[in-house]
């Protein structure tokens, strides 16, 4: 325990993970994985199908307890692994999962609405009233994501890219300090791909953001630190040039 | 949509339209009992009164049952646990009125227990001589049963299927319990011969039409409740742990607290509806917490649509009236397949319900008229919005 | 003294034995008692119901039993007895033959009054004693066990000498010792004795015997009796345990020949049937069916009508389950509240039509004689119908088991619950494996249906009983897995057996239900369930 209070104390990290394992019925999907960001970073993570990416976010989204190691936030100060899903969802992280969720039956302003930071008890939202202010940062965060004429649409009826934007938009309507960004442009076109690499740049550069992504030409694009996963712990980490000319890497990417 | 003034959005073209029909019943059908001459063509009979205050009753229920799967996607199947244990602290109430009039005209006890050789009143019967005290039972019974429950199961974040069956579990362990003796409920014959109601003839026409004016009431003002409930943030919130829990938990909302929160609004519903019913039908027992009751009393939302609550009061109307109609004649053997194909109709061909079908083929009309008047005006849409699913 | 006493009695009885062997009619016990029988006393005839009884001579068991019905005649004048027989003839008792002669006017039924009876019933059980047949000779040393009736004793000695049956002979020891224990003139070193033969037998019968012994018992025997009680009482104790054991297991048997058919359905294919239980009564209407048509037309086929209902069963039900997953369920598939709402329907629809067909009460279904009777092991009762449905679960289940592991079906289904997408990609046709997955769910619980018609009533409302107790079940083993469900139902069987004596059977069995309640908050996927991030989604 005093590592880790030491730990705690010295570590300057937005997100610091140390030594996380997570087992399923003997199947290690993360094994002693270690690793850190820092405020303000945009960091890629990549790496082949069951490499841990989604477990590790389940990790620090509270969603599977680590059966090993240590989850920080901010500095040190947020133990994760002791809080759950909405604790931690307050503190300030948010999250895209890789299959675009969002409020289908709600209309896209009524999806922010819900997202956008506000006192999430059961009293508050029964007697709850719209404000000026609340529609205006509606409007500010649907401009950021280009979905502003599809205001009153319903969610359920958009196209796939509209609900990873929309999705991203309520990421943003939470206001959290950390974005876990789970395959964004799964399924995207060339454009929109480009288009999000672009939105998500911009967001950069007031939050820290974690982008889980298969899409090299996607990662490439962000122009960011990278890092490659396999098995369940971190197998290279560096530029992307870096990473994809790597050796191990390569060795894993194409099953040699 | 949010915007608009609070009171619009709780009274929409539809809610408006139920309450105005449920005022009208609540004042023609007293009126015509009361006031035409027996014989008139407008004359309700007596019987009439009480059919049609039984059915406000499974209406009320069938609100209740509505407000947590249709907006939350919580399928109880123990629901008649909640309506029989208002019903239950209701008939002790009434019980309790007897009094001196009973069969052994013991001036405490009611009868059952004196046949039983009970020589003192059990400590749950303090208290039910009160109006007061019992209808506040009414609403705590049953609430704290649901806030017990819901507590442990929604922190547990037992959900779907397996929610649905260990309420059908809860209500058949409540089904034993009260038909033993010695639990204190008058075992398997429950709780009957109620005399009087605060000092009122439980028989009397003047009563019976005020129990169903109370109930209209009741119907009414729970309506409004449960409107007031899904037409706001809260509403909207549940609707998000509906189609999408886990995206409603990373938002940050804690999702057993509203479910918790509205899973006990609606047992206190339905107990309301229980406490309404007994009065009405002169008995409370043990078969009221049968599961069966339970599930049949969800198809009567699924049949009005569900997530609609008007559909939910006029699915409890249509399905209760066809029972009645079917199992008072030569049709009683096949009344039973008659239910059974609702449940199976229903779920394959009308999914939405009634009104939900209704709605959705208004909704497919104005769609098209918006589209005739701006033509092209937004590319990519059309895609008619997803079915609700059922919460996984 | 009473040793003396007996040699004497037990010489006596086997000159008599001789005697009415060599069929010689000189006056013998046997005639003196007939010689009683005419005086119409009670006391009399008491004495020679007694005499005759342990006379040895084969007129007396049909002499008993024709006092017993009132057709025991007898001629003050003549000294004669005679026995009427159901045909109104007159038989001599003393010889056996019938009697031709014209019957003595002064003709009249021997009396008898409650006292009477008692010692009939006595001399009925000695006689048994000797009866042929070494099930009923076992019976009535039993019964002679219970009754402890001194008047026996000679006959239960006789008897004695002549078992050869180790299991017979020693209930006899045992009855011999009860009597002895019970009798005034007996020694202490022979009660004594008696205490430990009748400790060595140690059941609830015994345990009352020895506390019952009169307040002026010696000392020694008064010590010999404590220990001994204590003793049984921990022996008692054991075979309580036991035999809660027995029923648990029994209990749980039937619970997981319910709760199978589902842990297929439910289990591995997801699918929330709630006609389950219907798929069951259908089975136990199926074997009620056949065993009409062999009462009617092949009687002597009865013993056989389970073999015959058992495939019937099965073929009915699965046929039945496959037209329901193929009408109704392959259109609710991912929508699991909606198939319960479905599936509800279907249950409805099918108790209807069966209270239509054959009526809304209980039909009576028969148990074959190898199901019916029951046996002693150790301290406890084990009845044939539950032995077999032990063993027909088990058969059952690890058929299932070979089945899902071994053939070409069982493989395929296991492939489409686990990847219905990668196993359609592989060439199997997913939707055939459905309707055959859901069939065979169902075809068992047909077999479940033919074997609970054995022990519980069949009427249109046989499955509503076994649905929630099956799904309680299959969700606290845990889904997916028959394992779970094994284990399952046996801790829900003999954990409500254990809890019954303490809490009365309601009460257990509401326990029960809280338990679960309880349990599937703390563990939603149940004892053995998958964990993993697949299972979540």
């Amino acid at each position: 325990m005093a590592t880790v209070q030491a730990d705690r104390k010295t570590t300057s990290s937005l997100l610091y993970l140390d030594g996380i394992s997570v087992s399923f019925d003997g199947f290690k999907a993360l094994n002693e994985l270690s690793f850190i960001v820092e405020p303000g970073e945009m960091r890629a993570i990549i790496g082949p199908n069951g490499a841990g990416k989604t477990t590790m976010m389940d990790v620090i989204t509270g969603k599977t307890r680590p059966d090993e190691g240590d989850v920080f936030f901010e500095e040190g100060k947020y133990d994760l692994s002791k809080l759950d899903e909405t604790e931690i969802a307050t503190l300030g992280i948010g999250r895209k999962f890789q299959k675009p969720t969002v409020f289908e039956m709600h209309t896209v302003e009524d999806n922010l609405q819900l997202s956008l930071k506000n006192d999430r008890s059961v009293k508050a939202t029964l007697f709850w009233q719209s404000s000026a202010e609340q529609e205006a940062r509606i409007d500010q965060v649907l401009d950021i994501v280009r979905l502003k004429h599809l205001r009153a649409r319903v969610a359920g009826s958009l196209s796939h890219g509209q609900k990873q934007w929309l999705e991203i938009a309520m990421l943003l309507a939470q206001d959290p300090k950390l974005l876990l960004v789970d395959e964004p442009v799964a399924g995207m076109t060339d454009v929109e791909t480009m288009q999000t690499a672009e939105l998500l740049r911009e967001i950069n550069k007031t939050k820290t953001v974690v982008v889980v992504e298969h899409d090299m030409a996607f990662v490439r694009e962000l122009g960011v630190k990278v890092t490659c996963l396999h098995e369940g712990s971190v197998l290279a980490e560096g530029s992307i040039d870096q990473v994809s000319t790597n050796d191990r890497v390569v060795e894993v990417y194409l099953g040699r | 949509m949010m915007t608009s003034h609070p009171l619009i959005r709780l009274l929409d073209r539809g809610s408006t339209l139920f309450l105005v029909l449920l005022a009208a019943f609540a004042i023609a059908i007293p009126v015509s009992n009361l006031l035409m001459p027996e014989g008139s063509a407008l004359h309700l009979s007596t019987y009439f009164v009480a059919l049609f205050g039984k059915y406000v009753c499974y209406g009320l229920l069938a609100l209740s049952i509505d407000l947590i799967w249709g907006y939350v996607g919580i399928l109880s199947l123990g629901h008649g646990a909640f309506f029989a244990l208002g019903g239950y602290a209701m008939g002790m109430y009434l019980m309790r009125q007897i009094g001196t009039r009973g069969v052994y005209a013991n001036p405490i006890l009611p009868d059952f227990m004196v046949f039983l050789n009970w020589s003192e009143l059990p400590f749950f019967w303090y208290g039910f001589n009160s109006f007061a005290y019992a209808m506040l039972m009414v609403l705590l019974v049953p609430g704290l049963l649901a806030f017990v429950f819901g507590w442990f199961a929604f922190r547990s974040r037992v959900t779907g299927v397996y929610l649905s069956i260990i309420t059908q579990a809860m209500t058949y362990a409540l089904l034993l319990g009260f038909f033993r003796n010695n639990f204190g409920f008058g075992g398997n014959n429950g709780l009957t011969d109620f005399k009087d109601i605060l000092g009122f003839n439980v028989q009397a026409e003047g009563t019976r039409n005020a129990l169903l004016v109370t109930s209209c009431i009741a119907l009414a003002v729970c309506f409004l409740i449960c409107r007031a409930i899904v037409t706001s943030k809260f509403g909207k919130v549940l609707i998000g742990i509906r189609d999408a829990e886990s995206r409603t938990r990373f938002l940050g909302y804690r999702v057993e607290a509203y479910k918790l929160f509205v899973f006990t609004v609606s047992a206190c519903m339905a107990g309301v509806a229980g406490a309404l019913y007994v009065p009405q039908v002169g008995i409370i027992n043990p078969g009221e917490f049968a599961p069966g009751n339970s599930i049949e009393a969800v198809i009567w939302v699924a049949v009005g649509g569900r997530g609609t609550l008007t559909g939910a009061v006029l699915g409890a109307f249509v399905v209760n009236y066809a029972k009645t109609f079917f199992t008072s004649g030569a049709l009683a053997p096949y009344w039973l397949f008659m239910l059974g194909g609702l449940f199976i109709g229903t779920t394959l061909f009308l999914p939405r319900g009634i009104i939900g079908t209704y709605n959705n083929w208004r909704a497919g009309h104005a769609d098209k008229a918006e589209a005739k008047a701006a033509e092209g005006a937004s590319a990519g849409g059309g895609a008619s919005p997803a079915q609700p699913s059922a919460a996984e | 003294m009473g040793k003396f006493r007996d040699r004497i009695l037990a010489i006596v009885f086997a000159i008599g034995l001789i005697v009415s062997a060599a069929g010689l009619a000189h006056a013998g016990p046997y005639e003196d008692a007939l010689e009683k029988l005419t005086t119409d006393d009670y006391a009399d005839t008491a004495d020679a119901v007694t005499a005759v009884a342990t006379s040895g001579n084969p007129m007396a068991a049909p002499l008993i039993a024709a006092l017993q019905d009132g057709r025991l005649q007898f001629s003050a004048k003549d000294k004669k007895v005679f026995i009427k027989t159901v045909d109104d003839k007159l038989i001599d008792a003393e010889t056996g033959k019938p009697f031709d002669g014209a019957p003595p006017d002064d003709l009249d039924a021997v009396r008898v009054n409650n006292r009477l009876r008692g010692v009939i019933d006595a001399a009925n059980g000695a006689l048994t004693l000797m009866a042929p047949d070494a099930a009923k000779r076992y019976e009535s040393a039993q019964a002679v066990f219970k009754s402890r009736d001194a008047a026996v004793l000679p006959a239960v000695e006789k008897a004695l000498e002549a078992e050869k049956i180790p299991r017979v002979k020693k209930v006899l020891t045992e009855a011999r010792a009860a009597i002895l224990l019970g009798a005034d003139d007996t020694s202490p070193a022979d009660k004594i004795a008696a205490i430990n033969i009748i400790r060595d037998r140690g059941d609830q019968d015994s345990l009352a015997l020895i506390e019952s012994l009169p307040a002026d018992t010696p000392a020694e025997v008064r010590a010999a009796a404590t220990a001994a009680s204590a003793q049984i009482q921990r022996n008692l104790a054991i075979w309580n345990t036991v035999q809660n054991l027995w029923y648990g297991l029994s209990l749980g048997s039937v619970l997981l020949l319910a709760a199978i058919g589902l842990a297929i359905t439910f289990g591995v294919m997801g699918v929330i049937n709630m006609a389950h239980g219907e798929m069951v009564m259908l089975g136990a209407y199926v074997t009620y069916v056949v065993q009409e048509i062999i009462r009617t037309r092949y009687p002597g086929l009865f013993d056989y009508s389970l073999a015959i209902a058992l495939p019937l069963a099965f073929i009915f039900s699965a046929a039945v389950g496959i037209a329901i997953e193929r009408s109704v369920i392959r259109f609710l598939y991912g929508r699991p509240l909606e198939t319960l709402l479905a599936t509800w329907g279907i249950s409805l629809v099918l108790q209807q039509a069966v209270r239509v067909a054959f009526g809304p009460t209980n039909k009576e279904v028969g148990n074959p004689s190898w199901m019916s009777g029951a046996f002693d092991l150790g301290g406890i009762l084990i009845t044939y119908n539950r032995m077999w449905i032990i063993l027909f679960t088990g058969i059952v289940f690890a058929a299932l088991l070979a089945m899902l592991r071994f053939t070409r079906l069982g493989l395929e289904m296991r492939a489409v619950t686990q990847n219905r997408q990668m196993a359609a990609a592989v060439g199997i046709r997913t939707a055939r494996i459905d309707a055959l997955t859901f069939g065979l769910g169902s075809g068992i619980a047909g077999l479940a249906g033919v074997a609970l018609s054995q022990i519980d009533n069949v009427s249109p409302n046989l499955g509503q009983g076994y649905i929630i107790d099956s799904f309680m079940v299959v969700v606290f083993g845990g889904v997916g897995n028959l394992w779970g469900t094994l284990v399952g139902a046996l801790t829900l069987g003999i954990a409500n057996k254990f809890l019954e004596p303490f809490a009365g059977a309601v009460l257990a069995k509401i326990a029960i239900l809280v338990f679960i309640i309880l349990f599937i908050q703390k563990r939603p996927r149940g004892m053995f369930a998958l964990k993993g991030r697949a299972i979540e989604a």
